[in-house]
């Protein structure tokens, strides 16, 4: 079923530093954007992110060139950003980065350039979000493990890496929940959390911002048990 | 009996007049033992040979600005009672990623040395040093009387080095460690503070990312009556906050956790209760996560306040409005640019007596405004006073800081830092040339001056001309030729640190600072013009200038892509790595 995307369009303009003459970048990066809060858009592709980048618009220019610049007398361009948004229809996981025409002039140019603007690392590694580290139990497994949750940027993903981790499991979406099977015993695995008040989860309930800040711990929970516990039942009423 | 002996010529006793007075040595001791400013007693030893021997004997603080310029043997040699050392490594580019790794500046010599010669040593300040775990276990180790360790912008050591310290110092009143590249394996270093330890005055973990035993940090500061300065990192909450407030009333400087957790309404009560009993609180900072939801605790100390740090906080134009508004006796503030123009209004409007004002990026990369001229303009309107400014923005223009001149005319520190490089005043634009001559005509006090922006050689004319008390020049991106640097280095008398990165100055700017070079700590030039040629011709000229290129891997040979010229009396390192090549 190919399914369409919102996809939007980030043109912005990057100007580079050395005096002598100026550059252009011109790429198209389609990446997936962040998952949308609502978790019934779980199972659905994720919406993807087309990011194109041109170097050395003049500040008068408002006009999108893919030529080399050409009558700019200063010696760098202005920064200039334009959004739009338009569907493209994408079919299948395209998760993928595609770049098309890489335009460079400069042997060295760097999209940033090392160092600048000058900010220590502890200042910038913050503008990133602090890392929110939870330990990760399996029902039955001898050893936990630890996953940064600000690393992920939504359910599919989180779920992605446990296949990695407990490289046993395969993710099972059923009906919109999401589950993680053994395929060799069949058993199957419910992700649960225990939240800032000490209660126990269904992983999946709340919008992925929620869930990262008030995500204590993360239990992988036989489903034998799950059931027992009450956990389907909450579902159904 | 020698006069020359007891340093005492009797003057009136028909002696010859023209026969310099001498004092007693011991008047010269008391005397000096008074004197504690390294600028006044580096004068003080220049006035005659004896001076210079009870200066030197005497001496208890000793701060090596620059820690290949002089050796640890010679120090030692020259100052014999040193208590104190302010140690500085690496040339300041290293805090922005253009020093590679493993590039020197290792603490491990120094102590060394200090071993055998300080064994009494007590403080140790450590600015942009390679620190490892053993040299600070070392540190530990051999030296009883330690008490005061501060390291900031060091890398090397981890967590481990900390339990070290805390395990062995047992005179401890000072562990200030901040934004270093520091491995945090968490384990728990504040739990080896031995229970009998209770001298702790400072304790500053404010960047370390992991958690700490908040019954080991409760207990140390709960037992540990004289801390004045207690700077807590992002794991602890309010709650956990509120308490150790409440056992250290007599606070002085504070740094928050985080904001974040939803607290009891009793809680808040609490906490607002306990702050409001801190009453020698002046500085606070950190405030992770703060927004107007919690930040209210705070006001009952916002009118004692001198320093107000939120540069960790990334709070919008009403919540700095709310905390401004009682903070009036603020000297300086050091914000996020997402307060915007109209929280630096809110600066303008609430804080009179504001002396610096710093305004980080939230987010470096991010093409979002921040601030802009009209908040550097508002700010300057009411802040008659200020005489330091930092200032992240996007874009800028020449009137604004033109008028930002007229209005304070003391700046002593102007840094202003316009992101996009070269980026050209964004209303008429031309070159920034016009602000940054604005600055330096009318601030004749200024000692300090990083520019950015688009800028000709015609800025630094007016660098040249004007900035006569100039120590400290920070470059990027700028000027048209060699003709730019030459003005400020014949220019600039005082020039001490010179930092310059990506402009088109070769050889003959290199050059053209020979004379300054000599009175000067450092020079640093990367991504300019300035050939192996150049710099092997300033190294010929000046045999006690340490003339270092730091070789990139590939590019052309006959470059000097980074060069570091720094005085020195050590002569050439020792211990430099193979990409280092001195001249």
């Amino acid at each position: 079923m190919v399914r369409s995307s919102i996809v939007t369009l980030y043109i912005t303009s990057q100007s580079f530093p050395y005096t002598h003459s100026h550059y252009q970048l011109l790429s198209i990066t389609i990446i997936p954007t962040k998952m949308s809060s609502e978790a019934s858009t779980i199972t659905s592709e994720p919406p993807t992110t087309a990011v194109v980048s041109i170097g050395s618009l003049s500040t008068n220019d408002t006009e999108l060139t893919l030529g080399l610049p050409g009558g700019n007398s200063r010696k760098s361009g202005a920064k200039r950003t334009f959004s739009v948004t338009t569907d493209l229809k994408l079919g299948g996981t395209d998760r993928s980065s595609l770049e098309c025409s890489v335009v460079r002039r400069s042997p060295s140019s760097k999209e940033q350039v090392v160092g600048w603007p000058p900010v220590r690392s502890y200042r910038k590694n913050m503008a990133k979000s602090g890392c929110k580290y939870v330990k990760v139990a399996v029902d039955g497994a001898p050893y936990l493990r630890k996953v940064d949750l600000e690393l992920y940027s939504g359910y599919q993903q989180l779920l992605s890496s446990f296949e990695d981790m407990f490289s046993c499991f395969a993710i099972n979406n059923v009906m919109e929940e999401m589950k993680l099977m053994d395929p060799v015993n069949g058993t199957e695995y419910v992700p649960t959390y225990e939240d800032k008040d000490g209660d126990l989860m269904l992983v999946g309930d709340v919008p992925w911002k929620m869930f990262v800040e008030s995500c204590k711990r993360i239990r992988l929970m036989k489903n034998s048990e799950a059931g027992s516990s009450g956990m389907y039942k909450s579902q159904l009423t | 009996m020698d006069p020359a002996a007891t340093g005492v010529t009797v003057a009136g006793t028909g002696a010859d007049p023209a026969k310099t007075t001498m004092f007693p040595e011991e008047f010269l001791k008391r005397t000096f033992s008074l004197i504690n400013s390294d600028k006044d007693r580096n004068s003080v030893s220049l006035v005659c040979k004896d001076w210079y021997n009870v200066e030197r004997m005497s001496r208890r603080h000793v701060s090596i600005r620059n820690c290949y310029s002089v050796s640890p043997e010679i120090v030692t040699a020259r100052f014999p009672a040193i208590r104190s050392v302010t140690l500085k490594g690496k040339p300041r580019f290293s805090d922005f990623n253009l020093v590679p790794d493993d590039w020197g500046a290792d603490v491990q010599p120094w102590l060394n040395v200090f071993a055998t010669a300080y064994p009494f040593l007590e403080e140790l300040r450590l600015k942009r040093m390679a620190v490892s775990d053993e040299s600070l276990e070392f540190l530990a180790l051999n030296f009883d009387d330690f008490k005061a360790l501060s390291m900031l912008s060091c890398e090397g050591f981890s967590t481990l080095g900390l339990e070290a310290i805390a395990t062995h110092c047992k005179n401890l009143t000072e562990l200030d460690i901040q934004e270093n590249g520091i491995d945090d394996l968490g384990g728990d270093w504040l739990s080896y503070f031995p229970e009998n330890l209770t001298s702790l005055e400072v304790l500053n973990f404010s960047t370390l990312t992991s958690e700490v035993s908040f019954d080991a940090l409760e207990s140390l500061v709960s037992r540990c009556k004289s801390l004045r300065v207690l700077k807590v990192n992002r794991k602890i909450n309010l709650e956990q906050l509120g308490k150790l407030l409440v056992l250290a009333p007599q606070l002085i400087e504070l740094g928050t956790g985080t904001f974040l957790e939803e607290l009891v309404s009793g809680s808040v009560n609490g906490l607002e209760n306990a702050f409001s009993k801190c009453g020698n609180l002046v500085t606070l900072s950190s405030f992770w996560d703060a927004t107007l939801l919690h930040l209210p605790v705070v006001y009952p100390v916002c009118g004692n306040l001198t320093f107000l740090n939120l540069s960790y906080a990334n709070i919008g134009p009403d919540e700095l409005e709310q905390i401004l508004s009682r903070s009036k006796r603020l000297v300086r503030l050091w914000v996020v640019d997402t307060v915007g123009d109209k929280g630096l209004e809110a600066v303008g409007s609430h804080c009179p007596l504001l002396e610096e004002l710093r305004v980080f990026p939230v987010d470096p990369f991010d093409q979002q405004l921040g601030v802009t001229d009209s908040g550097l303009v508002a700010v300057s309107k009411g802040c008659p006073k200020l005489h330091y400014i930092l200032y992240f923005c996007q874009r800028m223009t020449n009137a604004a800081v033109i008028t930002v001149a007229q209005n304070c005319p003391n700046f002593t520190h102007f840094r202003l830092c316009i992101m996009n490089p070269s980026e050209p005043d964004y209303l008429t634009n031309e070159p920034m040339d016009e602000a940054f001559g604005a600055i330096v005509k009318t601030c004749t006090k200024l000692q300090r001056l990083s520019v950015s922006g688009l800028l000709t050689d015609l800025a630094f004319e007016y660098i040249g001309r004007y900035a006569k008390n100039l120590e400290t020049l920070s470059v990027a991106f700028a000027g048209d030729s060699d003709l730019g640097m030459e003005y400020v280095m014949r220019g600039c008398p005082k020039l001490k640190r010179v930092e310059i990165r990506d402009c088109p100055f070769g050889d003959s700017a290199l050059l053209s600072g020979l004379t300054q070079y000599e009175s000067m700590r450092s020079l640093w030039m990367s991504d300019c013009n300035v050939t192996m040629d150049g710099c092997k011709k300033l190294a010929e000229e000046m045999s006690w200038l340490n003339v270092e290129v730091i070789k990139d891997e590939g590019g052309d040979d006959r470059l000097a892509n980074k060069v570091y010229v720094y005085r020195t009396v050590a002569g050439p390192r020792k211990d430099a790595p193979p990409f280092v090549v001195t001249l």
